[in-house]
């Protein structure tokens, strides 16, 4: 009976475990303060100068100000270890809206920009004989497909049976000096890749200014064949173990195991990495404006004469800008969203395909 | 009397398909060996003319190649380092916002709009590097030479197109960025589980586990990270090529309209009017980018190769 007299009521005994601790949403809050504040000094100084709003300026001073903030209040309430943590997730989190900044930059200003000459005309015309406005990049759209498609050509077998040699036969010093090069092969600048097709066929067919499409695809092989290596071998090496032993005891030749078995249970992912690898080399340029050069006319011929590309036609738009300059910008701006456009189908594609084609039960 | 006989070893047939097949794949590896060879044998025979040259063959006044190349392996170095000073730190912290801070429900997602940026071209960010960027940074520079022009890397005049090697270095910064993170990211996601809940434990606060456990695990991933990035801002082009106003100098200063260039964007500006010897001298330029490149690559490999389990390529 004395006993519940004696005892506090316990709403007056503090909770151990939440005591000493800033309210769970209490830093989105600080936050909010802080931007409201940035916003507020910024509104009352850029009036004062008549200049116009700083967003920039007004972000910065708003994380800023939420650091600072936040970690004298969790000083002060959670003390110094706590503060620090809370500091460094403010950093952390204003690393990556950081990163954000470029990517949504870019995005915006390529589409706002780029819809200006996004029209029939620029994908049904060749820039011959246009000065000025108007105009396409047909030329450059259909070289872009010729040169992406023969190097796709050249580096998916080559590059598959590497694959294979590393996963199902390679042993020792080849297949360790392979994956070696391989890897020192996907840090090969662009622009040497773009010089070495140069210099090869400069040597073989004894002209010092060459110029032609199927360079540009050699080019672009030497900078795709090592992601196409890398990318299948990780498929080929996901293949269990069992199937391959399943198949070879059943008799089947090691050679169709591996056509019958191992790539039809891969081929989702290889494609995947094939069609990123293709994203990967439509965008160079260095390599194309070397050996490939740049025309103004419509080229269907791998072989011979000079071809267009798109990325080295945003940049020979941007380069070499007429007395109409805008009409030439416009050009550059819409050439860069297609391409942009076309890098990102190629991704969905890829990502489509290795959700479809993926083998049951793997999925 | 039982002697044993060695029971003959059974060895299958050997069919001529497997023999054709087996034989292709060697092939096409040997190929990829000899196509790295071709590489540095063609750009070899093709440069030899240019350490010969005479010094009018030369733009500007250089007297040999040597004097020619110096200022251009400076820039380079000078415009890689600079963007990996902006790039690594923030990487790091994109990387373990990703792995460690972000909701787990949407870390993925971020995760695929990092890489997002890996996907947009090098003449994309060279378009927007000038077209946006530079005009955005110029009137900062204004004020950084007005405020720490006594410090010398921000010594005037100041530029007046915002087209100088702090906003290369930052476009570089950009381009670079996807490829450390994708590295670093993998890394901190293979620290093992016990130790960061055995420091959670422990009692140490997010932080104070990932200083602990994350970091120490993952800094051999991250410097390889970081030396692959090097390797793409080394070799890269266009962007260079587009934003910087140019010229053949060695000079530390920032935001200055006279910048040292790269050799990759000194190539792609020069090569489409070069002719006869100047094809050869480019070539030869580029060939020292080559070398250059192959080192810093080839160590970061071999970092990485001690730690089999992660690699940059996938």
């Amino acid at each position: 009976m004395t006993m519940t007299t004696t005892t506090a009521p316990t709403t007056a005994m503090p909770n151990a475990l939440t005591s000493g601790k800033m309210p769970k949403y209490s830093p989105l809050w600080l936050l909010a303060g802080a931007f409201a504040l940035s916003i507020a000094i910024f509104a009352v100084v850029d009036a004062a100068g008549g200049e116009s709003f700083n967003w920039a300026g007004m972000a910065v001073l708003a994380v800023v100000l939420f650091c600072v903030l936040i970690w004298v209040i969790s000083r002060l309430v959670e003390g110094g270890r706590k503060a620090t943590d809370r500091l460094v997730t403010a950093l952390v989190s204003s690393a990556f809206a950081i990163a954000l900044v470029p990517l949504i930059s870019v995005t915006y200003t390529v589409i706002v920009k780029g819809v200006a000459r996004f029209d029939l005309s620029f994908f049904t015309e060749s820039m011959r004989n246009v000065v000025g406005a108007g105009g396409g990049a047909l030329h450059a759209i259909v070289g872009t497909l010729l040169i992406t498609g023969m190097a796709t050509l050249i580096s998916v077998p080559i590059g598959l049976l590497t694959a294979i040699y590393l996963v199902e036969y390679g042993r020792g010093r080849l297949a360790r000096g392979v994956t070696f090069f391989v890897d020192v092969m996907t840090g090969i600048p662009s622009i040497v890749a773009g010089l070495f097709a140069f210099a090869l066929f400069a040597l073989v067919f004894d002209d010092p200014g060459i110029r032609f499409g199927f360079g540009g695809a050699v080019a672009l092989s030497v900078l795709m064949i090592p992601v196409v290596v890398r990318s299948s071998e990780e498929m080929l090496k996901l293949v269990p173990n069992e199937l391959r032993e399943a198949s070879l005891a059943l008799g089947v030749p090691k050679y169709l195991t591996v056509l019958k078995v191992v790539l039809p249970t891969s081929i989702a992912g290889i494609i995947t990495g094939v069609m990123i690898s293709i994203a990967r080399v439509i965008g160079e340029t260095a390599p194309l404006l070397i050996i490939a050069g740049f025309t103004a006319s419509m080229n269907y011929n791998l072989f011979a004469e000079r071809m267009m590309t798109l990325p080295v036609f945003v940049y020979n738009q941007y380069a070499s800008q007429g007395t109409d300059a805008q009409a030439y910008l416009d050009r550059a701006w819409t050439g860069a969203l297609t391409l942009i456009l076309i890098v990102a189908l190629l991704n969905i594609i890829a990502r489509l395909v290795a959700k479809f084609l993926a083998p049951k039960g793997l999925r | 009397m039982t002697t044993t006989v060695a029971a003959p070893a059974i060895t299958a047939k050997e069919r001529p398909g497997d023999r054709v097949f087996s034989k292709l794949t060697v092939v096409a590896s040997s190929l990829i060996l000899a196509v790295l060879a071709a590489v540095a044998i063609f750009l070899v025979a093709q440069s030899m003319p240019a350490f010969v040259a005479e010094s009018d063959d030369f733009k500007g006044d250089a007297t040999n190649f040597w004097s020619y190349v110096g200022p251009l392996v400076f820039g380079t170095v000078w415009s890689a380092a600079l963007a990996m000073i902006f790039a690594v730190p923030l990487t790091i912290g994109v990387a373990l916002f990703i792995t460690h801070f972000a909701p787990r429900r949407i870390a993925q997602g971020l995760g695929y709009v990092v890489d997002l940026l890996a996907a947009v071209p090098s003449v994309v960010f060279g378009l927007w590097g000038i077209g946006v960027l530079a005009p955005a940074l110029q009137p900062y520079y204004a004020n950084l030479t007005e405020w720490f022009g006594w410090f010398p890397l921000f010594a005037g005049p100041v530029s007046g197109t915002g087209r100088t090697i702090l906003t290369v270095a930052i476009v570089l910064a950009v381009m670079v960025l996807p490829i450390i993170t994708a590295i670093s990211r993998e890394v901190f996601l293979q620290t093992p589980r016990l130790h960061e809940e055995a420091a959670l434990a422990l009692g140490a606060t997010r932080w104070e586990m990932i200083r602990m456990a994350v970091l120490p695990f993952g800094r051999p991933g991250v410097i390889s990270g970081a030396m692959l990035g090097l390797g793409r801002a080394l070799g890269e082009t266009m962007a260079v090529a587009m934003v910087l106003s140019p010229a053949t100098i060695v000079s530390f200063a920032l935001v200055q309209s006279q910048n040292p260039t790269t050799i990759a964007a000194n190539i792609a500006l020069n090569f489409p009017e070069a002719h006869d010897v100047g094809v050869n001298i480019l070539i030869a330029t580029g060939l020292i980018l080559f070398v250059i490149t192959l080192g810093v690559n080839s160590i970061a490999r071999y970092i990485v190769g001690r730690r089999k389990a992660f690699s940059g390529a996938n």
